[in-house]
This record gives C-alpha cells, sequence and structure tokens, in this order.
C-alpha cells in the first residue's frame, strides 16, 4: 500500500465533501455492483515481494548458459552509468513533456535523441521514438500509404519475421496488400524480380533490411534506390541490430527515404521483449507524415533558447480520427537510455564496439563451419550474425547444445520451412574466444553422435 | 521551489575527438573485416568524458519535473507514486537480460510473472483472458478493434464498420478507429455529462460495430447507466469497448466485465504504478470476454499443471506448481502487435504492485483516490466553475469560463501560474466539451498536507486573477524558460542539431 491516509485524515476530508463514509463515494447501480470481493493476492511487504521475485529468478535459468541468441534482440555491455542517470526521479516519473517550461531537460534530451538517430541514419529528421522495430516497420508504412494513396507494399523475405508478422496484423485493419520480394543464395534481397513488380506503379514502398535477419548485409546495390524512386515508390530501410549504424553505410546513402528500426542495442535491457525502442527516421519530405511526438527547438518570450513538443497538429489529440497515427504513449525512457549510452560510448567507443561485433562473429563463423557436417548457408558478408547449417534438423542440434548449457541461436526452421536445418547464430562485444570455442567443441561432439546414429 | 535555470549545451556541442571512455577493448579496422563499400565514410558524434555526461544528464534531470520533484494533478495521466520496489524487481539480471527467444524451460519464472499477472487482472476487471502484448494504451486499442474486426468477419458481419465514441472520449478512441478503417460516431453526451442509452438507441443499427466507453468518463463521473448502454449496443449486435485510462477509479468495487464489456484495455503505466519515464515505455493489456479469447495477439502464455494437463484456472492462482509455456499457435489469432512478446519489465512492475496491494489494498487505492479528487473538488467550488460539482470519481473537471470572462485569465495562464509555484499543471483544454477545461486527478498516493498545499496555491492565484490578472497571464516567471513559441516551433522546424560548418 502506498497511501499516506491516516483515520483522521479520511474522517476530515469527508466532511469537507460532505458525505459519511468512503462507500459514499464509490457507490454504482445495483445492476453492476460486485458481488463478492475480487479475488487476487493477499497484500505482501516488500521483503515478501523481494522472495517472490528471488523464485521468479530462480525459475528463469537462460542467464546461466552460453548465448548466441540475437535475432532482433542483442545482448551489448551497457556501462552503469546509463542506469545511474536514467533512473534519476525527475527523469523516470516524469510524464509527456507538454507542460515545456518544467520539461527542458527532457525535451532536450530527446532532441538529442531525434539528432542522434538523424546523424547515424544519415536522414533529416526522427522522432522522439515508437515502440519498437516491428512497429516503427508497420508506422514506416503508413507514412509511405499517406504520401502515396497506394494500398500494396512489397517486402523482402529477409526482414525480420517478427516485424513482417506485425505488418499483416496492422495491414488487416488498414486493407493493405502485402507482397514479398524472396531471399537469394547470398542470403541477400533478391532483386531479379523488381523491374517487374515497379511496372504497375501499384506499390507505396519497398522494404529493405540491412543487416538483414540472416545478419547480411543488405543494401540496396547503386542505382537501385533511385530506380524504386522514378516510380514515386518509397523506399523503407528497416535496422533491427542500431549497432550496425556504427560501422555500416548509412541508410540514407544506399537511397532509403524512411528508415525504421530498433534501438535497443544502444543500452536497454532485452527484458524478455520490452520494453525496446523503435525509431522512424526520414527526408523532410516525410517530416508531416511522422507519426507520434516531435521536439522542436524553439525561443521563450525573452528570445531564450527553449525546446517544446511540436507539429501537435498530426497528433491524435488534436486530430483525433484524422491523425497520422493513433499513437500517444511513446518509449521516452528508452530514447532516454540509448541517447545517455551513445553520449558515454561516443564516436570511438560504438566503432570499437561496431568492430568487435564483426570481428566476434567472423571468429564464430570461422570456428562452426569448421565442425564436420555444418557450413555458412549463406556466402555474402554478415555484421553480427549469420546463418549455419547444420547436418539434421537445427531444432534437434539446439536441443542437444541446451544440454550442454548452450543457447546456440534461433531455430530458422520456425520461421522459414525450407531453413530447418539452420541456426541464426550471433556474437557481440561480449562473446569470448571461449564461449565460441564451447560451442564448436559441442557442436562437433553432437553432429559426430548423429551421424554415428544414421 | 523552481527548477534550476541554467544553461544546458547540446551534448553535441561539447566534447574533444578522441575523448573517448575505455569501455571496451579496442577494435579491430573495420576495413580489415568487410568491404569498403559497405562502411560508412564518418562517424560525427561527439566524444565526451563519462563525467561529462554525468554532469550534462544530471542538469537536465534538473530541468524536468516529476512526481518525485512534486504534485502532479495531471488529469487522465494518473501521475501516482511509482514504488522503487517495482524498478529492483525489474532489474533482477534474470529477468532483465533474458532474451526473448530463450526457450521456454529456461525462462518458465518469467512466464509465471506473465500467468500470474494475466490472472490477477482478469479476476480484477471481469475479463476472461487479457493479453499482454499490446505496448501502451492506443496499442492496445488497436489491438482490440483488430479484434472485433476479426470477430466479425468470421461471424460474416463485415458491415459492421462503425465506431460509436462519446464527445468526452480520449483522441486516441477515434485515431485508433480510423487504423482499422472503421467510420466514427461522435455521441453527444446529455446535459449530465454522460451517455443517455436512448440517444445511443437512435444510432446504432446493423452497422454498429463497437461503442468505446471510458467509465468513469473523462469528465469523471460514473456512468450510472451504463449497463443499459451494453444492452443497447449488444441487442444491436455491436461490441462494448472499456478503454481503461480511468481505471483507476473503480478496482475491487465494480468490474468492466460485469458492466458488459467484451473488451478492455488498462493502461499498466496509469493504474499499476509504472513510471511514464517522460513519455513511455507504456503498457496496454488488453482483456477479452470468453467469446473473443481465441482471438487475441499471440503468443499467450499457456499454464499446465504438474501432470502436463492444460490448467483451467479461472481467477487468481499462484504459479508455483505449474508450467508454462508461449502459445503462438492459435489459429484465430489477430496476429502479433509487436516484435516481442510484451512490455515485460513493466509487467513485473505491476506483478510487484499487485503483490504489494493485493485485493483489498488495490480497493482502497481507488476509494482513496476518490476521496482525493472529491476533496480538491470542494476545497475550490467556491472560487471556480466546476461544472459537473457532484460526487465525482478519481478525477474531476473544472472551469476558467467565468473567471475567464471576468478576468481574462484562461485556464492555460491558472496552469502556468501553478508551474511557477512548483506545483505541475492539471490537464487544461480537455475534454473538449467543457471550455476553459481544468482536469484534475491528484491520485490517492497524496497526503492531506500535500492538497492542502495546492488547494492553497489555486486560491490564491485565482485571487491574483482577480486583483492583478497581469501577474497570472505573465506566468510562468520562475522556469528555466517563459513560455514558448509553438508558432515558430511549428512553422520552422528545427528538430535537430546540424554541425556549424555543414549545409546538410
Amino acid at each position: 500500500m502506498y497511501t499516506p491516509h491516516t483515520s483522521s485524515d479520511i474522517e476530515a476530508m469527508l466532511r469537507t465533501i460532505g458525505v459519511d463514509t468512503l462507500d459514499d463515494l464509490v457507490r454504482v447501480p445495483d445492476a453492476v455492483a460486485l458481488r463478492a470481493p475480487v479475488e487476487v493476492t493477499p497484500q505482501h511487504s516488500e521483503i515478501e515481494i523481494a522472495e517472490r521475485f528471488r523464485r521468479f529468478a530462480e525459475r528463469t535459468s537462460a542467464g546461466t548458459y552460453t548465448s548466441f541468441l540475437g535475432a532482433g534482440a542483442y545482448r551489448h555491455y551497457v556501462p552503469p552509468v546509463v542506469g545511474a542517470i536514467a533512473m534519476r526521479g525527475e527523469f523516470l516519473t516524469s510524464y509527456t513533456p507538454y507542460q515545456a517550461e518544467v520539461s527542458q531537460g527532457y525535451l532536450q534530451a530527446i532532441y538529442e535523441w531525434q539528432t542522434y538517430i538523424a546523424l547515424l541514419t544519415g536522414l533529416d529528421v526522427a522522432n522522439a521514438s515508437v515502440y519498437d522495430g516491428a512497429t516503427a516497420l508497420a508506422e514506416g508504412v503508413i507514412m509511405a500509404v499517406n504520401a502515396t494513396g497506394r494500398k500494396a507494399v512489397l517486402v523482402s523475405q529477409a526482414v525480420h519475421p517478427n516485424y513482417r508478422a506485425v505488418l499483416r496484423t496492422y495491414a488487416e485493419g488498414l486493407d493493405l496488400a502485402v507482397d514479398e520480394l524472396p531471399y537469394g543464395a547470398d542470403g541477400r534481397t533478391d532483386l531479379s524480380s523488381l523491374e517487374a513488380a515497379l511496372a504497375d506503379q501499384r506499390y507505396a514502398a519497398v522494404v529493405v533490411q540491412s543487416p538483414n535477419v540472416f545478419g547480411a548485409i543488405d543494401a540496396l546495390p547503386a542505382g537501385v534506390g533511385a530506380r524504386i524512386k522514378t516510380t514515386k515508390t518509397v523506399v523503407i530501410g528497416v535496422v533491427a541490430e542500431a549497432m550496425s549504424l556504427a560501422a555500416l553505410a548509412a541508410p540514407a546513402s544506399w537511397g532509403v527515404d524512411i528508415c525504421v528500426g530498433e534501438a535497443q542495442s544502444f543500452g536497454v535491457a532485452m527484458a524478455y521483449g520490452g520494453p525496446h525502442v523503435g525509431f522512424i527516421a526520414a527526408t523532410t519530405e516525410h517530416l508531416r507524415r511522422i507519426p507520434g511526438r516531435l521536439v522542436g527547438k524553439s525561443v521563450d518570450g525573452e528570445g531564450r533558447v527553449a525546446y517544446v513538443l511540436t507539429l501537435q497538429a498530426r497528433e491524435q489529440h488534436i486530430r483525433r480520427e484524422k491523425a497520422t497515427s493513433n499513437i500517444c504513449t511513446n518509449q521516452a525512457h528508452c530514447a532516454l537510455c540509448a541517447t545517455i549510452y551513445l553520449a558515454a560510448m561516443g564516436s570511438s567507443g560504438l566503432r570499437d564496439c561496431a568492430a568487435l561485433n564483426v570481428a566476434r562473429t567472423s571468429e564464430l563463423r570461422a570456428k562452426v563451419t569448421a565442425v564436420s557436417g555444418c557450413a555458412a548457408r549463406f556466402s555474402g558478408p554478415t555484421f553480427n550474425e549469420f546463418v549455419l547449417r547444420v547436418p539434421g534438423r537445427a531444432a534437434d542440434v539446439l536441443r542437444a547444445l541446451e544440454e550442454k548449457k548452450i543457447l546456440g541461436g534461433l531455430d530458422l526452421g520456425r520461421f522459414y520451412p525450407e531453413l530447418d536445418d539452420c541456426i541464426l547464430m550471433t556474437a557481440t562485444e561480449l562473446t569470448t574466444s571461449a564461449d565460441v570455442d564451447r560451442l564448436a567443441a559441442a557442436l562437433s561432439e553432437i553432429t559426430v553422435r548423429a551421424a554415428a546414429h544414421v | 521551489m523552481p527548477l534550476p535555470t541554467y544553461d544546458t549545451p547540446l551534448i553535441f556541442e561539447s566534447g574533444q575527438p578522441g575523448r573517448a571512455n575505455r569501455y571496451l577493448p579496442e577494435g579491430p579496422a573495420l576495413e580489415t573485416l568487410l568491404p569498403a563499400d559497405a562502411l560508412r565514410a564518418d562517424l560525427p558524434l561527439p566524444d565526451n568524458s563519462e563525467l561529462d555526461v554525468v554532469r550534462h544528464f544530471t542538469r537536465l534531470s534538473q530541468k524536468t519535473f516529476g512526481i518525485d520533484t512534486a504534485f502532479y494533478p495531471l488529469g487522465s495521466c494518473t501521475m501516482k507514486y511509482n514504488p522503487r520496489i517495482n524498478d529492483a524487481m525489474a532489474n533482477t539480471p534474470a529477468l532483465r537480460d533474458l532474451h526473448p527467444f530463450a526457450p521456454d524451460h529456461a525462462a518458465q519464472g518469467a512466464l509465471a510473472v506473465m500467468w500470474e499477472l494475466e490472472r490477477a487482472l482478469a479476476s480484477l476487471f471481469g475479463m476472461a483472458a487479457f493479453s499482454l502484448n499490446p505496448a501502451a494504451g492506443a496499442h492496445a486499442e488497436l489491438t482490440a478493434l483488430l479484434i472485433a474486426k476479426a470477430y466479425f468477419k468470421q461471424r460474416g458481419e463485415t458491415q459492421r464498420n462503425v465506431v460509436i465514441v462519446p464527445d468526452t472520449a480520449h483522441g486516441t478512441n477515434p485515431a485508433s478507429a480510423a487504423m482499422v478503417g472503421f467510420k466514427v460516431l461522435s455521441l453527444k453526451s446529455d446535459a449530465q455529462g454522460r451517455v443517455d442509452p436512448d440517444d445511443l438507441r437512435r444510432v446504432v443499427g446493423p452497422d454498429t460495430a463497437v461503442c468505446m466507453m471510458t467509465n468513469p468518463n473523462t469528465l469523471g463521473l460514473f456512468e450510472p447507466r451504463i449497463h443499459e448502454v451494453s444492452d443497447v449496443v449488444h441487442e444491436a449486435g455491436g461490441l462494448m469497448y472499456y478503454d481503461g485510462a480511468n481505471a483507476n477509479a473503480l478496482m475491487g468495487n465494480t468490474r468492466p466485465g460485469d458492466m458488459g464489456f467484451d473488451l478492455m484495455h488498462l493502461n499498466l503505466h496509469k493504474t499499476f504504478s509504472i513510471p511514464h519515464g517522460g513519455g513511455g515505455a507504456g503498457a496496454g493489456p488488453v482483456g477479452v470476454a470468453a467469446h473473443l479469447v481465441d482471438f487475441l495477439p499471440t503468443p499467450v502464455v499457456r499454464a499446465n499443471e504438474a501432470d502436463g494437463t492444460p490448467s483451467t484456472a479461472t481467477g487468481w492462482r499462484e504459479s508455483a506448481d505449474l508450467t508454462f509455456a508461449l502459445d503462438f499457435d492459435r489459429p484465430q489469432t489477430i496476429g502479433t502487435m509487436r516484435s516481442f512478446w510484451s512490455n515485460f519489465a513493466h509487467m513485473v512492475r505491476a506483478l510487484a504492485y499487485t503483490y504489494a496491494n493485493g485485493g483489498d489494498g488495490l480497493t482502497m487505492v481507488s476509494k482513496l483516490a476518490v476521496l482525493n479528487a472529491n476533496y480538491i473538488r470542494a476545497s475550490i467550488r467556491d472560487v471556480i466553475d466546476v461544472p459537473y460539482d457532484e460526487i465525482n470519481r478519481h478525477e474531476f473537471v473544472a472551469s476558467a469560463q467565468t473567471l475567464k470572462r471576468e478576468t481574462g485569465v484562461r485556464a492555460l495562464d491558472l496552469a502556468k501560474a501553478l508551474l511557477d509555484r512548483g506545483y505541475h499543471a492539471p490537464t487544461v483544454y480537455f475534454p473538449l466539451i467543457v471550455p476553459e477545461c481544468l482536469m484534475i486527478e491528484p491520485t490517492e498516493t497524496e497526503s492531506k498536507e500535500t492538497l492542502d498545499g495546492f488547494i492553497a496555491a489555486f486560491r490564491e492565484i485565482v485571487a491574483t486573477a482577480k486583483s492583478d490578472p497581469e501577474r497570472v497571464l505573465a506566468a510562468p516567471v520562475n522556469t528555466a524558460v517563459g513560455r514558448i513559441d509553438e508558432t515558430r516551433a511549428a512553422r520552422q522546424p528545427d528538430l535537430r542539431w546540424r554541425a556549424r560548418d555543414s549545409t546538410g
């Protein structure tokens, strides 16, 4: 209980109001009155709450495994300074900064976040955040639909399957057709059917992801983005691993008009899937179609620099059903964590981190593809994950690895039936050579055993 | 106590190239690892020492008003105290660092958290089941309307495309309806600020899909004829949707399920004490009645008894003897709404809060929230218009209409004057049907002394407005900046920093 009322407080307040009892304040018609007290847990002291969660933690053993999981959620080093500052009560317990005069600090931090995302993606503007990478994609597609008036979108199959699933859910509401571009032998989007697809100008957007869900660097080749734009089709680039932005060519440089993605890697905990932090960046042309909140810089009556939520005429609380989106709450605090992370890491720290991710993944790839029967499924260069083909079903190999306290990666068969012998493996700056050696040795043992059973 | 006013240059205007913090070992040259054309040419971000980063953000925090700073009576937002034990539990390494693709057997504790919370919510609000998938209230509305759409499609009633929302509704309601292709029909409130079932009867029909209601509504008034409203909508073949933004008013007292609602959402970041964090992350579980359970988004947490048979628990139950799995295989599901399962860290916080209160405590939470709101109403009603001057629930609306006519001081000016006195402002100009509206929601975590301080400040401002209106019109003067040129912000958008020598 977090209520400060003493019984004499309650009595005095009831007297001021002019009623006799608390129940007089909450009376409801008999038809909707509760028949019996609701049944939930009894009240706990803090010590008892902590004990409860100690037991939940005990039943959650994943942290005791060596993990090579990624696929949209990444284990990165988070300097303690991020949590120490982000958890300051003023940040944590403030509401959306509608009262700008008493929210200058948070507004400035969000303006800095918008700047970081703009600089990293190479685009003109970014919003104050959206829920996560998948919903960022859905919102980005809505922007393209509104820009073009077209009701179909062409999405690479190498875009994260969960992102595509969310897009399909939203598409059902929006009455939008979602068509797909296949992936090729190098693990990149196969663009050979693109020309034909563009011919009748029915697509609002072409969507590709880089690095894509197979880890492959899948930036559009030179000239393709420009070609797509000649058909007045929007190029949407997805970035599910924001750390890659520190190393790879900025999305704007390969023709992206709207970049959507996930910035969990910037100092936000994986936390079993959320909260994470989606972002949307775009060229100025699309500025007024961006959903959600935007912080702008202005001045006050005395000419002092002042930050304020702006372009609110796009938003639901003003425009209601004519709004660009229904988004209200976003992920401000996660965006704040990311901003502090980026500030602490700096340009050189981020570069190092991205390079270590590539290096550790290249070591991982070399060692596990050397295991008999295992091979890289795709040929192209990757960032911090890649696809390993294993002898037999990936699900079986992963289960065998789990017995050796290793989470070997994601079974791609869950999403791509034709890849049911493939594991998506991830290494980050936190992956050690010893981890990789353990995995390679375990894989080798499992595949030898499997071969012996054939 | 005003917030500090010192100047804080942007992080991009400080630091020196190469002033790096050694968090990681030095990385290899990227050029040795990847083809040159895949790499970016430069990474123009600032390098600051950790101390400078700490000072920068500490100063920004000091220029930010939170619940931890002072009283925050922001109507419709339920700015209650955010207990620190919740954050500590969410920070448990086994839960905080859990990968969403961890196999179920290695995530049993996390699944138990989700399942227990789901059971508690179903019991508290009278729904058959909840999905923890949606990330926030508006996201939950979208989820629920997609469920409604799928439900009508399955029944072959695709002509149902009208969503009825009272004119007091939150702006997200019509915006969410538009996102699923539904048409919005706005229903005028009656003279008592309520929905009249007879008015509703005239607009429902074979095209009625969903009626979205908030109860208590955004005026802070309980809808006493809610069961009749539900009957009208159900007789027309439509579904009733409960916007849970105001659920803090009724826990343990009455349940949306018993009022006839088929769908609902909760804002856990309001009612269940999750910090708003400057505008998110939130969490918006969606509850449904039995006939809609199959349409819930995936995944849902499935519980099995020790012998492996599916659990059939309908109310609250502890999880210790159960095992859990994420269930993605649900043929009638609307699909999934987000990258991964839920805003899980917030589920931890909400469950910790549920434990801290228990059923009796949550019942008392709502009663005291209502007490606090009515206490403020009763203490300022002689100096400001209170258009619905009766027993309100957890919030009420005042109006500066008469004050404006007499003195020129508007609701916005009162709000700014409160900032000068160290209080956060109420919500202003919402709901739209009350002119010069101030919507005041104190929450249950504020003491009588705090409320008395606010009441005294409010009365003093109104008195000043009458004696010396210019002083109120000039507010705020004690804040980091004064009133901001919003027109300039919108007409010449400056949404990011750019390097001085770049024309970009």
